[in-house]
């Protein structure tokens, strides 16, 4: 961007003055440390100036909002148009108990469901499955047909709310039920708004969910891309996530790296499936985490979707710039949360709120202080809630577009963080693509690693986190914690019961035997689940199905 | 003691969270014992079977969505059924205070909750082994 004679003179006079000033400072007295690194273990130089950013062209590598390569967001206005969508992760216990949760954040302001689900219904077991003991309605809410889904969103408008639901290998059943509870209401399936998540290829590196192996999954996937494009147009297909991936330790680099290399995959599974780039790729979604490292998590989203328009234009030759567009949701990061003090964590999860947002994020999901601790109360919830509007209404960034753009520090890391990502997504590709890689325990290696790095800096004392390692105090233990009531999965045993005697058993049957026989050969699995699910076929009976077809996944250990 | 402390690390139950797992099996294992991590996703026979195979002197067990209260105390009570119940347990994860009495008394020897450094469970362990003493 600066001419080159500004840039040398400068690059010029920069080392003139840390050479004269600051040796001499130094001398006398040192910086607090003797490398500054971010949050990433980056290294962070003393000053940017015009030199560091002397290759960048405005137009060519920022451009304008909504336009490729859509440096500075996905839409021409950006929040002066509409703000992010408010949009906090709950569900507990029964579906019952979640929707009186869900009708409360609506009532509070928040503009979007979404759907945390039980362990047993993430990993299609119903709730009377010997594995589904002691864990269900645990993290989320316990779905073992449509009928639990009717009551889950009873009184809820589907075609007035967007929904994102946290599900991955069953994503098919979950969304065919969601589809099947529109119909009860009279809302068709072309005027839902939502996102399944459906990202198995994280499951298997961080998350944990997986119930298939690879290929199976990703027909599912596909098949999903496929049916959604014709039927529920407005749906996004899929989360890609790097979400957990970042949870799970990785930095800030590898979390972009290791999401899009996983997003290459599934189109390159579509492309291969048949399907036309620019029919499928408008609907594909992001999911972030936002970290404590305000600056460099900024230039990370900017840097992903700078990379992501590239690669969807040069390496897939999509045509339409909605293909290119990386649309993103953000949750707060739940492992920078401390249990010790837990009142800080507002404050952490109100800079994080920061970075998501100057990062251009569409929509976004705060973090309750309580986190470390239990599921969160229906305070903090709200003060987490209250948080993102004070962000949105009060801090006045949300007023002008991408505002840290031209920030010679931010432009230079949105490069570095660009570039480490390539270098990773060159190496995968050199593996064979994001599921062999996985396969190999590449990722999950890479990933450990920087977590390990990272505790141990911490149990040094390299890295400081307040009230943690530092600050600390005598503290009693907190009070008024949420609690499940551990009788939920009887009750949901009970309500399994009536509802096998209640239905049409062979009629359900019927429709279980289509499936199968449709998962045995190479059909469109979406219309025989939707089928299965209005025939209330439980979610266990379905993946049931499924199972015996296509086997299960085998995690490799690596440590 | 002549031979390195053997620990099982496990991960029982569906919970998908193996970030601690893993780091904890890391730093004992540069801590000189021999760790073996059993992945996710293991019935609390399947642990005892394990503990039980692999002989061990510890099993470090590791849960972060709330069904530590039915799972762990289900590994300790078919430890005792095997007669192996001279094998250390302990625990860690999201795990509320007010669980904790209940956990220890159940014969889990110590919950390490979120902060912990890993130094205090490689002491703990050290403290506390109750083969090889």
């Amino acid at each position: 961007m600066p001419d080159n004679e500004t840039a040398n003179r400068t690059k010029q006079e920069k080392k003139e003055w840390e050479e004269t000033r600051i040796a001499k400072l130094l001398a006398k007295k040192p910086e607090r440390k003797d490398t500054f690194v971010t949050g990433s273990n980056a290294e962070v130089n003393r000053l940017y100036t015009i030199a560091d950013i002397e290759n960048l062209d405005y137009l060519e590598d920022l451009g304008f909002p909504g336009e490729y390569p859509f440096t500075r967001g996905v839409q021409p206005t950006m929040y002066r148009g509409k703000l992010w969508t408010m949009r906090q992760y709950a569900g507990f216990a029964t579906a019952e108990e979640s929707n009186k949760r869900y009708k409360y954040l609506l009532e509070q302001g928040q503009t979007g469901l979404s759907v945390a689900f039980d362990l047993p219904t993430q990993i299609g077991y119903d709730s009377d499955h010997p594995l589904s003991e002691g864990e269900v309605g645990k993290v989320g809410v316990a779905i073992d047909s449509l009928k639990d889904m009717e009551i889950l969103f009873d009184g809820i408008p589907l075609d007035k709310v967007s929904t994102s639901m946290t599900i991955n290998a069953p994503a098919a059943v979950l969304l065919a039920m969601y589809i099947a509870v529109a119909e009860k209401q009279g809302v068709s399936a072309d005027k839902l708004n939502g996102t399944i998540q459906n990202d198995i290829l994280k499951e298997y590196i961080a998350r944990g969910t997986y119930i298939f192996p690879t290929e199976p999954s990703m027909r599912l996937i596909t098949n999903i891309f496929e049916y959604c494009s014709k039927e529920v147009p407005k749906w996004n297909t899929i989360s890609i996530s790097g979400y957990h991936i970042r949870e799970a330790g990785s930095t800030a680099s590898q979390e972009v790296a290791f999401t899009l290399a996983d997003g290459i995959a599934y189109v390159e599974a579509a492309v291969k499936a048949g399907l036309e780039i620019d029919d499928f790729a408008p609907r594909l979604s992001f999911f972030f985490n936002a970290h404590n490292d305000l600056l460099e998590e900024v230039a990370k989203f900017r840097a992903a979707r700078r990379l992501w328009a590239k690669i969807m234009k040069e390496r897939f030759g999509a045509k339409d710039p909605r293909s290119m567009m990386m649309r993103f949701h953000t949750q707060t990061g739940g492992s920078t949360l401390t249990a010790q003090q837990p009142d800080n964590n507002i404050v952490r999860v109100a800079i994080q709120t920061l970075a998501a947002v100057l990062g251009g994020t569409q929509s976004l999901h705060t973090n309750s202080r309580d986190e470390a601790l239990a599921l969160p109360t229906e305070e903090s919830v709200r003060i987490a809630l209250r948080t993102q509007q004070i962000v949105a209404y009060e801090s006045g960034v949300a007023e002008t577009i991408d505002p840290l753009a031209g920030s010679y520090y931010i432009e230079a890391m949105t490069d570095r963080i660009e570039k480490e990502a390539m270098d990773y997504i060159k190496k995968i590709d050199e593996l064979g693509g994001a599921p062999r890689a996985i396969d190999k325990g590449y990722v999950q290696k890479e990933i450990q690693d920087s977590a390990y790095k990272y505790q141990m800096e911490i149990e040094a004392g390299k890295r400081i986190v307040v009230g943690l390692n530092k600050f600390q105090i005598k503290e009693e233990p907190p009070k008024g914690l949420l609690k499940v009531d551990p009788s939920v999965g009887e009750l949901q045993k009970k309500k399994l019961l009536e509802l096998r005697s209640g239905r049409d058993n062979a009629d359900t049957f019927d429709k279980l035997q289509s499936l199968k026989k449709a998962a045995q050969g190479d059909s469109n699995l979406m219309p025989y689940i939707l089928d299965a699910v209005r025939a209330y076929a439980t979610l266990g009976e379905i993946c049931g199905v499924l199972r015996e077809v296509f086997g299960e996944y085998n995690q490799s250990v690596i440590l | 003691m002549d031979r390195p402390i053997r620990v099982l690390v496990a991960k029982p139950g569906l919970d998908g969270h193996d970030r601690g797992a893993k780091v904890i099996a890391r730093a004992l294992r540069d801590a000189g014992m021999e760790v073996i991590y059993t992945g996710l996703r293991q019935t609390p026979e399947q642990i005892v079977e394990a503990a039980i195979q692999e002989d061990v002197d510890v099993v470090a067990m590791s849960i972060l969505s709330g069904a530590h209260n039915h799972l762990f105390p289900k590994v300790v009570s078919l430890l005792r059924e095997k007669g192996a119940d001279d094998i250390l347990v302990v625990g860690g994860g999201v795990i509320p205070d007010d669980d904790i009495p209940g956990l220890k008394e159940a014969g889990i020897a110590e919950i390490f909750t979120p902060g912990t450094p890993t130094s205090k469970a490689i002491e703990f362990i050290k403290a506390n082994i109750k083969r090889l003493a």
